[in-house]
């Protein structure tokens, strides 16, 4: 049934059935992958006799996502364009072994050895942007080179042997940590099985603030004359939604606190969702990948965008192999084998259309948990790595073939 | 008596949702001759060949196809090629990355036993059908490096490899050049005096009146006329093709025009590939409050202008582009934009639109800076935005969230124009901006350019469709390969008279 948009804005406020179907109807994948995400939980919570559903699990879990998540960020605005970019696993271990030898061999303090490093990155994505977006090598070529490139100039800086960073001041070792396995400081002594302070007050602090924001959107909607909520209804909405990030945080409040890493990644996740949605940026990299063709008609200027989207992707591959080293402690040459395939895939279970112009940073997220979760469930149930393997991988063609499928319809 | 006739199509008819392409069209070839079918853009011609070709498969038109006495059903073309037909597209279907050998025999190879390919035959065959359509080129060239008109020839003998008994041409000559096509001309009569019969498509009426026997003429989807090439003087083939009246389907407006806004001089495209001209020398004006029609045959060169007065065509461009008096550049199609220029391309779906994004976020595409601070869109400002030009254009749409792929085309075409006015353009140049689209939403269209024109906005139309350029323009410049072949102002443009111009006469 057709109606014209006149009609809808005759009506100022929306009922809760079509909030509901209207957000099932446009986020059918995200759902899907929710839904899948709480199965294999639930598979694996009975699997493993209740130990993967511990508090103590689950923090391990979200930290071991962090750099698969880190990637699969900046991986969804790449795909969405268009384009693709094998090179992050070397490049993660580059990164990290770059800002490694920073802090052992020059003893740099944490500060500086991270900022050159994230600009190390950037120039990373530079070189790459450059070949794809003003000499149009494809992105899969060029990514490719630099994925052989760095892998050998990993065995270069670090001379072919682990790096450890207990070699660099001890002052700066430990500081360096924190970003890999520290947690939130408490004001008072934390224990395990313990409400951490902090932490509480944190995710407090991000339901605030989301209410806050809603409530904003909901002003900024009537001032212009549109339909909006009636207010039971958006309560309801904040409450539920509340309720899942405080879930989220309760997760952790009752550990050991929210680590350091999770921050971070919330906080990318965030920023990058704004910027996917909400900038123009965004929406011109969604276009591209859509149908170049009429984005450059439009008077887009597609290789400046794709310019611009490589050097976020070089930065957004440093912070993850920052992350990354500081969690291992260690600069090792294997670091970041096959995180690409990692990201790709948190990428497209996520919702991610290989074709281009679809794909959520959300949607990457629970993606990025879906594959984690799966390593760290395999591994509790001392699981052979040949099935881990193996099982990866058909979860991840099954999870395109529901996505393909779900597209037919 | 039917064994005269190599083909007979009886009442055929054929309709596509709201629109009835072919409506009880009767068309008989003899045996051995060339029947030329002709018509304007939208005729029918081209719908006609794909129900004959198996395009549309049987059963989705009514009607019988009669290939010698016997009622033909095809499901697909390797159907009808299998009778004995055989139909060269006006987009040629060769591998360009393949050799001319290959492309002969792609998916019928010449094999020793089984799927081992002997490729002394397939030379040997090639040539000798290479032979036939007089081209002499190695049989183990790539089409690729070979120019359109030779590689038209090498559809041609792909055709008479098969053993086609019916060879069907549809615009063989549109991207040739003069000589090109004199060539092609030669090896039609060569085909014809070896009993080759041939149904030839073509805008050229000159080189209708040189190859054909006799000529069928369709208009609306219907037979209008068949009848020796003798009885039809070209005087008579263009009353037939065009012989329509003008119906009230243009709202036309009095209004004078004001100043000239654009103002083009010397304008020069060349092929960035082939570097062949496309527009050569163009110097015209475009007036505030007119809508100027640029006519012309496919390929004669309208787009090429049009892009490129858009910037959208890259470096092979000169000439002078003054707008409101004053020299501008236009090297990009942002430039273009910022300058107050627009163009609705002529394929909506591959230029105009992203399908996978819906109403609101296609409408503001090309003006989101402007509901944008520092970068940041205002989401609301963009939601406000498109549904005021969805009402302003009556777009049917369940919602402004709705992906633009599901929309019918002429709602799709309209948010490619709220699209082009969220820049608030000074000039829009529209190409082919009914092509594809329903009656009603045609005169739709029609109403929103006489607004825009009323509110100052120059309109500059290329249409294919005469009835479409007389009824809207204010005044009509026609293309023909590339030059101005000539100017007409509203009151004295007829058909006839474009017609003879887009066809190179003097």
């Amino acid at each position: 049934m057709e109606t014209a948009v006149t009609q809808d804005a005759a009506r100022r406020e929306v009922g809760l059935r079509e909030l509901v179907v209207g957000s099932i109807k446009h986020n059918t994948k995200q759902y899907t992958m929710f839904l899948a995400l709480i199965g294999i939980w639930v598979i694996f919570t009975f699997l493993t006799e209740n130990v993967f559903l511990t508090p103590r699990n689950l923090s391990n879990l979200f930290v071991q996502t962090v750099t698969t998540a880190i990637l699969a960020i900046g991986m969804v605005l790449v795909i969405v364009t268009g384009h693709i970019d094998l090179s992050v696993g070397s490049v993660l271990g580059f990164t990290g072994a770059v800002c490694a030898m920073f802090m052992i061999k020059l003893e740099w303090g944490v500060f500086p050895s991270v900022l050159a490093t994230l600009a190390v990155g950037l120039a990373i994505g530079t070189w790459h942007g450059f070949w794809v977006a003003y000499r149009k090598v494809p992105a899969f070529i060029v990514s490719l080179a630099s994925m052989l490139a760095f892998r050998g100039l990993i065995i270069g800086i670090t001379g072919g042997q682990t790096q450890g960073l207990e070699m660099a001041p001890e002052a700066t070792a430990e500081r360096f940590k924190l970003i890999g396995q520290g947690y939130l400081p408490t004001f008072r002594e934390g224990v395990e099985g313990q409400v951490h302070d902090t932490s509480l007050y944190l995710v407090l602090l991000v339901i605030a603030v989301y209410a806050f924001g809603s409530l904003r959107r909901r002003h900024a909607r009537q001032r212009y004359g549109f339909p909006v909520l009636p207010p039971w209804a958006e309560g309801l909405k904040l409450l539920a939604l509340s309720a899942v990030i405080g879930l989220f945080g309760a997760i952790m409040v009752v550990y050991l606190g929210i680590p350091w890493s999770v921050i971070f990644v919330l906080a990318l996740m965030v920023l990058f969702s704004f910027i996917a949605e909400d900038t123009t940026f965004g929406r011109h990299l969604y276009a591209i990948g859509g149908n170049p063709d009429a984005a450059r008609l439009s008077g887009i200027d597609v290789p400046r965008h794709t310019f611009v989207l490589f050097m976020l992707m070089g930065m957004m591959t440093a912070v993850a192999g920052i992350v990354y080293t500081a969690r291992l402690n260690a600069a090792t040459t294997s670091a970041g084998q096959n995180a690409e395939l990692d990201a790709i895939a948190s990428a497209v279970i996520g919702g991610t259309s290989l074709m281009g112009g679809e794909g959520t940073i959300f949607g990457a997220i629970v993606g990025a948990l879906v594959m984690t979760s799966l390593d760290n469930g395999m591994s509790l149930m001392n699981l052979d790595i040949t099935y881990q393997y193996v099982i990866k991988g058909l979860i991840l063609l099954l999870a395109v073939w529901v996505d393909m499928a779900q597209r037919r319809k | 008596m039917s064994g005269d006739f190599i083909l007979e199509m009886r009442n055929i008819t054929k309709e596509f949702p709201g629109v009835k392409a072919l409506e009880d069209v009767t068309f008989q070839v003899r045996r051995g001759e060339v029947h030329a079918l002709v018509g304007e853009n939208g005729a029918g011609k081209s719908t006609l060949m794909k129900v004959l070709s198996g395009v549309y498969p049987h059963g989705s038109y009514g009607g019988d196809i009669v290939l010698d006495g016997a009622v033909q059903r095809f499901a697909t073309i390797r159907d009808s090629e299998h009778a004995g037909v055989a139909i060269i597209f006006q987009e040629l279907a060769l591998v360009k990355q393949m050799t001319i050998a290959e492309n002969l025999f792609l998916g019928a190879e010449l094999c020793h036993g089984r799927g081992v390919i002997d490729w002394n035959r397939t030379y040997r065959e090639t040539s000798r059908a290479l032979g036939q359509v007089g081209l002499k080129v190695n049989p183990a060239t790539r089409v690729r490096d070979l120019g359109v008109g030779a590689q038209q020839l090498v559809e041609i003998a792909k055709a008479l490899s098969k053993d086609a008994r019916l060879l069907i041409l549809d615009e063989p000559t549109a991207a040739l050049t003069e000589t090109e096509a004199d060539n092609l001309l030669g090896i039609l009569e060569a085909l014809k005096a070896r009993g080759v019969t041939c149904i030839y498509i073509s805008h050229r009426l000159r080189e209708v009146a040189r190859v054909a026997d006799r000529i069928t003429v369709l208009r609306d989807g219907k037979t209008i006329v068949t009848d020796d090439k003798a009885a039809m003087p070209e005087d008579r083939l263009v009353r037939t093709m065009v012989g329509r009246e003008l119906t009230t389907m243009f709202p036309r407006r009095p209004r004078t025009a004001g100043e000239v806004v654009l103002a083009v001089k010397g304008w020069t495209v060349r092929d960035p590939v082939t570097d062949d001209l496309r527009c050569k020398d163009l110097s015209f004006e475009v007036r505030r409050g007119e809508i100027l029609g640029l006519a012309g045959l496919m390929g004669a060169g309208r787009t090429e202008l049009v892009t490129s007065l858009f910037g959208a065509w890259g470096r092979r461009v000169a000439g002078e582009l003054w707008l409101e008096g004053r020299r501008i550049e236009v090297p990009d199609e942002g430039e273009a934009i910022r300058h107050g220029l627009a163009l609705v391309s002529e394929d909506r779906k591959r230029y105009g639109l992203v399908l996978g994004m819906d109403v609101k976020q296609n409408s503001t595409l090309a003006s989101l800076r402007r509901i944008a601070r520092l970068g940041v869109i205002n989401k609301n400002e963009e939601i406000k935005r498109s549904a005021h030009y969805a009402r302003e254009l009556r777009t049917k749409t369940p919602s402004l969230e709705q992906k633009v792929g599901n929309l019918s085309g002429g709602n799709q075409q309209k948010v490619v124009l709220a699209k082009w006015l969220l820049t608030q353009p000074k000039v829009l140049f529209l190409d082919e901006p009914t092509r594809g689209i329903d009656v009603g939403a045609k005169v739709e269209i029609y109403n929103i350019m006489n607004d825009l024109v009323d509110q100052g906005v120059c309109v500059v139309m290329v249409s294919s469709e005469l009835p479409e350029v007389l009824g809207m323009s204010d005044r009509i410049l026609v293309i023909h390969e590339g030059r101005l072949a000539g100017g007409l102002a509203r009151e004295e443009a007829t058909q006839e008279r474009v017609m003879h111009h887009a066809t190179g006469g003097a």
